[in-house]
């Protein structure tokens, strides 16, 4: 297996400044000249940001390569460098084979000219040869579902219409190497979805695809590799769902598990709690669950004195704060008045019933008060964990990798007869 | 980092450490090349901008279709939504002339030599509508087809050059006026002299593919380049004798009017077409060298700005 993409050193440097905004006058800059020249301006200090720096790896053909990280952690300049729309300030690729991206579908399209022109425009524009396009005009076409409004400006065509023709080029562009931006595509799930099964596509043919997106369940399942570019770098690198869920961890690292002292925990005179975390899975980082294993949702708490029966109880919510349930503990125990000392509560939350995503759990030691619940003593916001789907067939999602959408996510029992 | 044909748990590597060939110490974008080379097989090689401007033929060369497909699309969408579409090649520069020939033929009486007064000015007025036309598509350029520049590699260089190719068809279209004017004097193109016409037209392409390189790229990063050019076309028509037969004024004028490149390009289309008097060759000189000159001027800050295009458009 040969080398595709072979990434070496790279670094982009931008300036950041006022006299260095998009675009100014050229009086503009004739006064920060003379400014400079007469030493009345100085060049400024840490202006500068690298939005790539010395990175370096290497894409095996045929391998699916995910891209993650945060907004503005480089992503989007790393392809833009491959894709050859921005130079590097340093360092070297080299891309062996024809290149092709989705970051581009639709670009070029112009409204005045019909369908039909604009498919050999927009294929001329991708890097097809004029013969390839007339080969696969009738494909594309069809694939696009727009026969009838081919020869209408495409001006005049729904939105809908406009993104299946685009897409319909792009698909049927055959290139050895995939570069896709998911996070630059357009915004239509429609599309996103189509984008992703292209993916897939390409990649089970052998194809090589760089694949940056804010997608994690698709990077998870799509990619046979991940690198994590974190300000400019990579600082992650192998199995999709590993890569991932350190990922997770680190940008949700702060809240997996809280501690307070003694005379500053939270609660009343009958209770306070003392800690709540979550426990841990083995093989993964804090704060970052299986889709598939249960949570554990650890509660410490102290009972100061004998009064009335408390039970601990959480709550859970998604990444919206939309409440996914409430659960507190029914044991019989808990029925008579508590007696005082310490304990240490654990809530199983099932597998396969969070969906993916943030989770934020609030904990609280609560009494009955009918129609009230009494808390003596409770944690908004408590703590949050991470559930990751490592995309591998076997959850709710199943083979699918594209937006899964519910606050819980069950995986069923399903019975099917043949009638 | 070592090549690998090893599962995937193998290629896993650390970051590369940063504190080696630290890139601060190499220039930042400079001028030049920003995307390597093509060669065979397929190899694509990134690499920061070299210093040194080159036009790389052989990657135009090779974009030739995009060209192609550039000036077809501005051809077919120049016209679409017009009710007298391609008319418009012929109507525009017969109202100029009709306008030309009572204001400066009737009431000023310009001189013409021995030209029939609307020939010379029709003739002057087909080459200097094709330079305004190039001049204004090709100097936006770059900013017209801005998705284009964000969001696709192709040599930036195809964008003027389609520019300034595409009112080539204005000017073909408009030549039946210039054509109609000949019957209706009986002046006709001296024998072989007329196949020199379209090295005139090219000496008009090449100028005016400099400027707009230079004014193209320049405008990536100062808007001002819009509102020069409708001033510097109104005053170019008078510098390059469009209404006057240049070998009627002056010498010492003729001389400074031929560092115009389009000076030459008007005179030496008149002596082509209208077998009107040869302009001295050693104006046309003159006007090819600046020509030339403004070529390579423009092409050197085009592609040394080339780079920074994506960057700061």
């Amino acid at each position: 297996m040969s080398v595709a993409i072979e990434v070496d050193s790279l670094s982009k440097k931008y300036r950041l400044g006022e006299h260095q905004a998009a675009y100014g006058t050229l009086r503009e800059s004739l006064v920060h000249a003379a400014r400079r020249v007469t030493g009345r301006e100085h060049v400024r200090q840490g202006s500068e940001i690298w939005a790539l720096y010395d990175v370096s790896f290497q894409v095996p053909e045929g391998q699916v390569l995910g891209v993650i990280g945060r907004n503005g952690a480089g992503k989007s300049t790393l392809l833009k460098i491959l894709t050859r729309i921005v130079a590097p300030t340093a360092g070297r690729a080299e891309i062996r084979g024809r290149v092709g991206s989705l970051l581009e579908v639709g670009t070029g399209f112009n409204g005045e000219l019909t369908g039909r022109e604009n498919v050999f425009l927009n294929g001329a524009i991708l890097g097809m040869k004029r013969r390839e396009i007339e080969q696969r005009f009738d494909d594309i076409v069809e694939f696009s579902g727009v026969e009838r409004f081919i020869d209408t400006p495409v001006k005049r065509y729904s939105s809908g219409m406009y993104v299946r023709l685009a897409f319909a080029v792009a698909a049927h562009f055959e290139p050895e190497i995939m570069l896709v931006d998911e996070v630059l595509s357009v915004g239509d799930a429609e599309f996103q979805r189509r984008c992703l099964g292209r993916m897939e596509e390409l990649g089970n043919a052998g194809r090589t695809v760089l694949f940056v997106s804010h997608a994690l369940p698709a990077v998870a399942q799509l990619c046979d590799r991940a690198i994590w570019i974190e300000s400019g770098q990579v600082v992650g690198d192998g199995r999709p769902a590993e890569v991932i869920a350190n990922y997770l961890h680190q940008t949700h690292s702060s809240g997996s598990e809280r501690t307070w002292p003694e005379d500053s925990a939270p609660g009343n005179d009958l209770a306070r709690i003392l800690g709540i975390r979550v426990v841990p899975h083995e093989g993964m980082p804090p704060g970052v669950i299986d889709v598939r294993h249960p949570v554990g949702v650890e509660i410490t708490f102290r009972v100061l004195r004998d009064g009335k029966p408390l039970f601990p109880k959480i709550k859970v919510l998604d990444q919206e704060g939309a409440v996914a349930f409430n659960a507190m503990d029914t044991d019989r125990r808990w029925l008579e008045a508590t007696t005082p000392g310490d304990y240490v509560a654990t809530a199983w939350i099932p597998g396969n019933l969070l969906n993916e995503g943030s989770a934020i759990v609030e904990a609280a030691i609560c009494s009955i008060d009918f129609p009230k619940l009494e808390h003596h003593a409770a944690v908004y916001e408590a703590v949050s964990f991470e559930v990751l789907d490592p995309g591998e067939g076997d959850s709710a999602r199943g083979q699918f990798s594209g937006q899964w959408r519910g606050v819980v996510r069950p995986l069923l029992e399903w019975e099917c007869e043949r009638g | 980092m070592v090549r690998t044909e090893t599962p995937l748990e193998e290629e896993r590597k650390t970051p590369g450490t940063a504190a080696e060939a630290s890139p601060d110490t190499r220039s930042p974008v400079g001028p030049g090349d920003p995307s390597g080379t093509e060669a065979a097989g397929r190899v694509t090689v990134i690499r920061p901008a070299t210093r040194l401007p080159r036009l790389d033929v052989g990657e135009l060369w090779h974009y030739r279709e995009l060209l192609w497909t550039l000036v077809w699309r501005d051809v077919s969408v120049r016209y679409k939504q017009t009710f007298l579409g391609v008319a418009w090649a012929i109507l525009v520069p017969a109202f100029t002339a009709l306008v030309y020939v009572i204001v400066f033929g009737k009431f000023a009486n310009f001189p013409s030599g021995e030209t029939p007064y609307p020939s010379l000015v029709v003739a002057g007025v087909l080459p200097m509508q094709y330079f305004a036309s190039a001049l204004s598509l090709a100097s936006l350029s770059l900013l017209s087809n801005l998705p284009l520049v964000t969001k696709v590699y192709f040599p930036r260089t195809l964008l003027p050059l389609a520019g300034v190719s595409v009112p080539l068809v204005d000017f073909v279209v408009g030549l039946p006026v210039l054509l109609f004017l000949m019957v209706k004097y009986d002046t006709w193109p001296d024998g072989w002299k007329v196949l020199t016409a379209p090295l005139f037209i090219l000496l008009a392409v090449v100028t005016v593919l400099g400027i707009s390189l230079l004014l193209s790229a320049v405008n990536v990063r100062y808007r001002d380049v819009r509102y020069m050019i409708p001033v510097f076309l109104q005053v170019l028509p008078l510098l390059s004798g469009v209404m006057f037969a240049v070998d009627q004024i002056p010498e010492k004028w003729q001389w400074i009017l031929s560092l115009n490149p389009m000076t030459s390009v008007i005179s030496g289309w008149r002596w082509a077409v209208l077998d009107a008097n040869a302009p001295q060759p050693g104006q046309v000189a003159l006007g090819v060298a600046v020509a030339v000159a403004l070529f390579f001027l423009g092409l050197a800050t085009f592609r040394s700005s080339e780079p920074r295009f994506a960057d700061t458009i």
